[in-house]
């Protein structure tokens, strides 16, 4: 059993997410930078993958963020 | 276990602006996070710009130009040309009697204007030592990475023809 109060482990899971959408964050700039050079140097093929992989990707910051704004609701106000 | 905010009876202000200390770390953070997912929406416009570019991006063709009139220029001379756009650059080379090359001047690295380097039979990039082949337009060294855009010609007559661009990047 976990002998943190309910507050202090709210924060730890606020914590965890915010790391992992900004680790989602760092991969999402490679893949808009790397499509773009790719885009640029006239190889439009790439575009598709990159636009379903950075949309993937902004779906689970999304469901991060929500996950977030439940989290600080529930321990708020329990 | 629901993924989504309960809705509450509370002003949004309370929510936003806590009068707790404790709370505002909270506040704080769902703040930080909403800024982050709005960045990471923000990538998302960019990939989805760039896709709806490639599929929108159509090779122009048909768009037939006069470049020269043979004999115009000497062996080894050269003559620069806008095509298909006034701002397109393009050099026109003549290598041999009745050879003609013509490529993009934009070198493929940083858009600086190459020029013909006769003695050495190559297009040369001052910019960063970035060299061509004349021949076909391939990186003979430096920085570039891709070949140079060539100019398809056509002679009619007496006079030669841009019909196209090959191998050109966006």
């Amino acid at each position: 059993m976990n002998g943190k109060p309910p507050q202090s482990r709210g924060l730890t899971a606020i914590d965890g997410a915010m790391v992992l959408i900004i680790v989602l964050l760092v991969v999402q700039i490679w893949l808009l930078s790397a499509t773009l050079e790719s885009y640029l140097a006239g190889h439009r093929d790439a575009a598709v993958p990159g636009a379903i992989i950075s949309a993937i990707l902004f779906a689970a910051c999304f469901a991060l963020y929500r996950f977030v704004d439940r989290i600080d609701s529930e321990v708020r106000k329990g | 276990m629901s993924w989504f905010r309960k809705p509450s009876s509370a002003p949004l202000w309370r929510d936003e602006f806590s009068v707790y200390t404790a709370d505002e770390r909270y506040v704080n953070r769902r703040q930080f996070t909403k800024f982050l997912t709005l960045t990471s929406f923000g990538m998302m416009v960019g990939n989805l710009w760039i896709l709806a570019k490639s599929a929108l991006y159509r090779q122009p063709s048909g768009l037939r130009a006069v470049v020269a009139t043979a004999g115009e220029i000497p062996v080894g001379g050269v003559k620069t040309f806008n095509y298909p756009t006034a701002d397109d650059p393009c050099i026109l080379v003549r290598t041999a009697a009745d050879s003609y090359v013509a490529y993009s001047q934009k070198c493929t690295h940083l858009s600086c204007a190459v020029y013909f380097e006769r003695q050495r039979h190559r297009l040369q990039c001052p910019c960063h030592q970035g060299f061509f082949s004349i021949a076909d337009g391939s990186v003979l060294q430096g920085p570039p990475q891709r070949p140079l855009p060539r100019v398809a010609l056509e002679r009619q007559g007496g006079q030669l023809i841009a019909i196209r661009m090959e191998g050109e990047s966006v």
